[in-house]
């Protein structure tokens, strides 16, 4: 029923309008995008953007207004709600609030998606025991939902999602109801159902730090309108939209927003200089190399440092000491490895161009909310962004263990425990 | 006294065979066309499964009509539809017709509302599985609001009963009617008092057994 193309979603000028007349509201308007097979794709926005609308175009929960979506060659938005029902049958789904049927227990409910997709008994059991293994559930098949914490409800959504072998998942907000801890066991879930399922996944959120260590690609949306897509590594490195730079903004705080920067001049009244470090700590090192050459002394005053799409990234904000032509020198040297920010000095202040106010800045506040110096420090606002002060310049290596991706650590061996090997064997 | 009680016990045990059969036909035929009909006006509203504003429109309209009429004008206005369904317009028979069709309408709003109570969410993710809106009217629907649906027709129960009193207006016998003829319209005030006490114990059981069942489906 589906030809086989490396696209898995094709949006083509897709809009969705709900109500008519002038209550009229293009939730979705005019998107055109490609969500390539084997990815794991994020779609981010602040709530009311229409990317929850988005992601129920694709199993045409709701209908499209006009334009195709084409998922895995079905062309969903021209299909009747009967034809539908197969469609939807092998496209994944999970949710916000995890909508599990509490009239069912765990094991109910994982075979109810197998009992919807025709399967006979003994098939349905064998697999729902092979499900409960995958996401670490065996010994809560007897209990009702209600009887789960967020994070097991979760993998019991996922396991049903999961049940059909779906090429394609949907997760709308699917960590947005949990606590950090189990946000990072529910993306690490994630990741490995795309690395070792193969399952393209469609991620929704208003998170950047679940695009940040989830995803592959991402697609960031404002007003209905995807105002940015692309590798999530570029998207973070020079981010072009507002919304998105808001976004990056809140997932790194590395860079000093106006309010914490004019605290940072009062401390630091000398030349403040804003030093991209990415791709591998190369850049780091040049860093001190660099300062080294030109005799430059340079105390780190701002930062921030942590990984996107498996490669470091984030900026460090120094203090230069020294004399106005060896720092020019340096600087002109430093930008032709990473992106150099002059920040000025008191006396002459510059802005930096990529800090949009609102975003980044919530670090800054938090300072005066409890009273710590403004600066003076590195700034660690996101104890997941485990950077340390102490560890730079060290070795010049900005690529540590300790920034290592939330949950990639595996924080709970055996917790979704099993061998690669023992799943999805019969289908 | 005695002499009259002894007369009187079989009238009044008769008279609750008959409220207690009249009373469970019109719960099972008036409360399964209830179900029906409360499934018709939550599915069809808009925004849900099998949303349609005519046919909500016009099944909302249609509750809104019936449920206020007081029953006992019921009981006489359909005079011409129990003629031609049942035969007579009088007896236990053409009292249990009237009857089932004010519990439809009835149970009609309370499934509406229990039903309401479910999250969407579940119905939509049943959808996202690729499940028919039959099978989650079956599946999802009545299984999510199993306990409340079950005190909602044990308080249906009580308004059955209720209504089941007006019977001896057409000569339909039970409780209600036995009350009036031997205890109010013969100055016996204790008859009237022992059938109250007998209906009394007749809703506790129910009452106590419908709640029991509730806990019990609600126990997950």
């Amino acid at each position: 029923m589906s030809t086989t193309s490396d696209t898995m979603v094709r949006f083509r000028d897709v809009t969705k309008v709900f109500g008519t007349g002038s209550s009229a509201v293009a939730a979705v308007d005019g998107v055109t995008l490609d969500i390539e097979a084997g990815e794991i794709f994020g779609v981010i926005g602040y709530s009311g953007a229409g990317k929850s609308t988005l992601v129920r175009l694709i199993n045409a929960l709701e209908p499209v207004t006009s334009g195709s979506v084409v998922v895995d060659g079905d062309e969903v938005s021209a299909l009747s709600e009967r034809e539908l029902r197969p469609v939807r049958a092998s496209i994944g789904m999970i949710f916000q609030q995890f909508n599990l049927l509490s009239s069912r227990t765990v094991a109910g409910n994982v075979a109810y998606a197998l009992k919807v997709a025709g399967w006979d008994k003994p098939r349905r059991e064998a697999r729902v025991a092979e499900l409960l293994e995958f996401v670490g559930l065996s010994d809560k098949a007897g209990a009702y939902p209600s009887q789960l914490s967020g994070g097991q409800k979760q993998r019991v959504g996922i396991a049903r999602a999961l049940a059909t072998s779906p090429k394609l998942l949907l997760a709308d907000e699917a960590t947005s109801a949990l606590d950090p801890e189990t946000t990072r066991d529910v993306l690490a879930l994630l990741r490995r159902v795309n690395a070792e399922l193969g399952v393209t996944i469609v991620v929704i959120t208003h998170e950047m730090d679940v695009v940040r260590s989830t995803c592959h690609r991402v697609a960031v949306m404002e007003h209905g309108k995807v105002v940015e897509v692309g590798e999530v590594y570029d998207v973070f490195s020079s981010p072009q939209a507002t919304a998105t730079k808001k976004f990056v903004g809140t997932a790194l705080r590395d860079r000093p927003g106006p309010e914490a920067l004019e605290r940072l001049r009062r401390r630091h009244p000398g030349r403040l200089v804003t030093v991209g470090v990415h791709e591998d700590g190369t850049s780091g090192a040049s860093l001190t190399r660099l300062l080294r050459e030109h005799g430059l002394d340079g105390s780190v005053v701002f930062g921030g440092i942590s990984e996107i799409g498996e490669r470091p990234f984030g900026s460090l904000t120094l203090e230069l000491a020294g004399d106005d032509a060896t720092i020019s020198a340096f600087l002109t040297e430093l930008a032709t490895t990473t992106d150099v920010v002059d920040l000025g000095t008191a006396a002459d202040p510059r802005d930096d161009p990529r800090v949009v106010a609102g975003a980044s800045d919530e670090s800054g506040e938090g300072d005066s909310a409890t009273g710590a110096p403004p600066s003076g420090r590195v700034d660690e606002p996101d104890p997941r962004d485990a950077w340390q002060s102490e560890r730079w310049p060290g070795t010049g290596s900005t690529g540590t263990s300790g920034l290592g991706r939330p949950g990639t650590q595996g924080t709970q061996p055996g917790d979704f425990g099993t061998e690669p090997g023992t799943f999805g064997g019969a289908r | 006294m005695n002499r009259d009680w002894s007369t009187l016990w079989p009238i009044l045990l008769s008279s609750l065979g008959e409220t207690l059969y009249m009373v469970s036909i019109a719960l099972l035929a008036g409360g399964l066309g209830g179900l029906v009909l409360g499934l018709a006006l939550y599915c069809t509203r808009k925004g849900n499964l099998l949303a349609n504003t005519v046919v909500f429109n016009v099944l909302n309209v249609l509750v809104n009509i019936v449920r206020p009429i007081p029953f006992i004008i019921f009981l006489t206005m359909i005079y011409p539809v129990t003629l031609a369904v049942v035969g007579t317009t009088i007896g236990t028979e053409a009292f249990i017709l009237p009857l089932s069709v004010m519990t439809a309408f009835g149970t009609s709003r309370i499934v509406e509302q229990n039903l309401v109570s479910i999250d969407p969410g579940v119905v939509e993710a049943a959808r996202a599985m690729g499940a028919s809106p039959w099978r989650i009217i079956r599946t999802v629907l009545i299984p999510e609001a199993l306990a409340p649906l079950i005190l909602g027709y044990t308080f249906i129960f009580v308004a059955v009963i209720d209504m089941s009193a007006m019977a001896g207006y057409i000569g339909g016998g039970g409780l209600g009617d036995f009350a009036i003829r031997y205890g109010y319209q013969r100055y016996n005030w204790a008859v009237t008092a022992v059938t109250v006490l007998v209906i009394i114990v007749i809703v506790q059981v129910v009452q106590f057994f419908g709640n029991w069942l509730a806990r019990k489906v609600l126990r997950r």
